[in-house]
């Protein structure tokens, strides 16, 4: 019986010892980033909060990424409807095209173009930014200043991004429509209000509420391994280049691995 | 109730620290390390690189925990403190960065009001503006008072860390490294300005510094940290005169 118990452990120790290095390294990256996340509910629920420094980040996040998120969007939403064109009239179905281009940018594109963008704008700049605080002692000094730099760095800004991305998603997604018309525009005549006729015809709850949420968590995502790579960066200058590329990646990841589970979730509840 | 300590008297030590062992790992920084700093003194810290001075003085202000010792700043037991009273303590302890740790998305006057407003909110801003000002004045650098940290040099962010520093009156004050990366005459002046402020406002300090000019120049008392002991302590001239071997390279 114990002879049988200890030929187990040992066989498991061995296993463990095969499993290679990068799946260590996951693992603990990703029990560090959950531990991470459950700081971020357990300090940010708990006064004071850093109000100011929180609209301060909404401001600057939204600043940052307007630009290049309203011009990916609408050549996006310009380009995929002078693609999708030619099939539709080979169907006979050209006068759906508004809606069928609307409802794959508010479902699909819109979010995951706009997180993407996001995560490399923003996922990157908070990961830089932490990390150089970090290295620089200015976490250290904040501590000693009589603030709580988890709150007023890390809080702040995961919340300022998971509330900052539905607002771009939403921004993202009109423009892309408004890009459409235009696509339409070029090489036929639609006016604006048959346009729009088209696309709130078939548009319900169900194509725009379930996107809206998933883009809760890109913003999240995005926000939280910014934070957690910056802030738990390592001492160096190259630490924080490693901070900055490693959230983009990682949030990137994240975003994906979200939207197929959503996928997975509207699916169940017949939302497709 | 102990008697030897909780009796705040004039001459009572402002610093005490006993038994102080801290590691990373397997790595031993300090072992069993003691420091007194009495009111009023000039202590420098001397050791070689990575021998864990750093270390010491963020134990110190609560940065960093030890393994064992207890440390004793102002009376009060660093290593018992919860938030607020940390928070207490280390308004009346200032702490200059090593590498100044000046917030880069601030201009010069936020750095500055950014621990007034953090430890003392209830300051209106005819008293901040009043404050800011002083304290740049002290420094000699009232004019870059609206530039970004970015756009001075580096003596001048070492001062204007300083001002950040004095901005609250500590009573004791912890320099990393004040003068490491300055030309000679750059270094003077900081000396200089900290014998100034230790003489105005009748500051105690902890002194970490590699630099034998400014060694001279800001020391009362030497205290030797080698393998993580206090290994010797005494004036400069007493330490500047010893054959110990892990002592004279130092004062050559
Ligand atoms: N947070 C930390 N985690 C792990 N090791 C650390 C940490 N902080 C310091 N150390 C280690 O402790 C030792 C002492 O570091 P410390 O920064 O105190 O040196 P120092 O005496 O200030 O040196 P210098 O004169 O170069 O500033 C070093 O070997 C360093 O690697
Ligand atoms: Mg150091």
């Amino acid at each position: 019986m114990v002879g049988k118990a200890s030929e187990i452990i040992s066989s498991l120790q061995t296993l463990t010892l095969k499993i290679p290095k990068q799946t260590m390294t996951f693992l603990q990256e990703s029990g560090g980033l959950a531990r991470f996340s459950g700081r971020v509910f357990t300090e940010g629920l708990r006064p004071p909060f850093e109000l100011s420094e929180f609209l301060r980040q909404c401001y600057l996040i939204g600043n940052k990424s307007l630009p290049l998120v309203g011009t990916t969007a609408f050549i996006m939403g310009m380009v995929l409807t002078i693609q999708l064109r030619p099939a539709l009239l080979s169907y006979g179905v050209e006068s759906e095209l508004p809606y069928i281009v609307a409802d794959a940018i508010i479902r699909e594109i819109g979010p995951v173009i706009t997180g993407l963008i996001f995560a490399g704008k923003i996922g990157s700049g908070i990961g830089a930014e932490l990390g150089s605080m970090n290295v620089t002692e200015q976490i250290d000094a904040m501590e000693v200043s009589g603030t709580n730099p988890f709150r007023y760095l890390v809080v702040t800004r995961v919340l300022a991004a998971t509330l900052m991305l539905p607002l771009l998603v939403l921004l993202s997604d009109a423009i892309a429509i408004t890009g459409s018309f235009i696509g339409i525009n070029i090489k036929g005549v639609m006016s604006f209000s048959l346009f729009t006729d088209e696309i709130f015809q078939f548009l319900d709850f169900t194509d725009v509420f379930p996107p809206l949420i998933k883009t809760f968590f890109f913003g999240f995502s995005v926000g939280i391994v910014g934070c957690y790579k910056g802030y738990t960066s390592s001492r160096g200058t190259e630490g924080v280049g490693r901070s900055a590329n490693a959230s983009v990646v990682i949030a990137s990841m994240l975003i994906f691995l979200i939207d197929l589970i959503a996928v997975q979730i509207t699916d169940l509840l017949g939302f497709n | 109730m102990k008697i030897d300590k909780d009796i705040p008297t004039d001459d009572a030590p402002v610093i005490r620290i006993r038994d102080l062992s801290i590691a990373f790992g397997s790595h031993v920084v300090l072992d069993g390390f003691e420091m007194t700093l009495a009111k009023g003194e000039d202590l420098v810290v001397l050791g070689k690189s990575g021998s864990g001075k750093s270390v010491l003085i963020k134990c110190i202000i609560g940065l960093l925990t030890p393994d064992r010792g207890s440390i004793q700043v102002l009376n009060d037991e660093v290593t018992e403190m919860d938030h607020p009273a940390l928070d207490q303590m280390r308004a009346r302890v200032g702490f200059l960065f090593q590498s100044n740790a000046l917030y880069d998305s601030m201009t010069v006057r936020e750095n500055l009001e950014f621990p007034l407003r953090r430890h003392w909110i209830q300051l209106s801003q005819g008293e901040v503006d009043d404050m800011v000002m002083e304290a740049l004045t002290n420094v000699g650098l009232a004019e870059t008072v609206d530039l970004m940290p970015s756009e001075l040099s580096g003596g001048m962010r070492k001062r204007i860390a300083l001002a950040r520093t004095l901005i609250l009156k500590p009573e004791i004050i912890l320099y990393d490294e004040p003068t490491t990366g300055l030309d000679p005459i750059t270094s003077r002046g900081i000396s200089d300005l900290m014998v100034e402020i230790a003489d105005k406002y009748k500051t105690s300090s902890v002194i970490i510094s590699h630099d034998m000019r400014c060694v001279e120049r800001t020391s009362e008392r030497i205290i030797m940290l080698i393998d993580g002991k206090c290994h010797l302590t005494g004036s400069y001239a007493e330490l500047s005169r010893s054959k110990d071997p892990v002592v004279m390279p130092f004062f050559q």
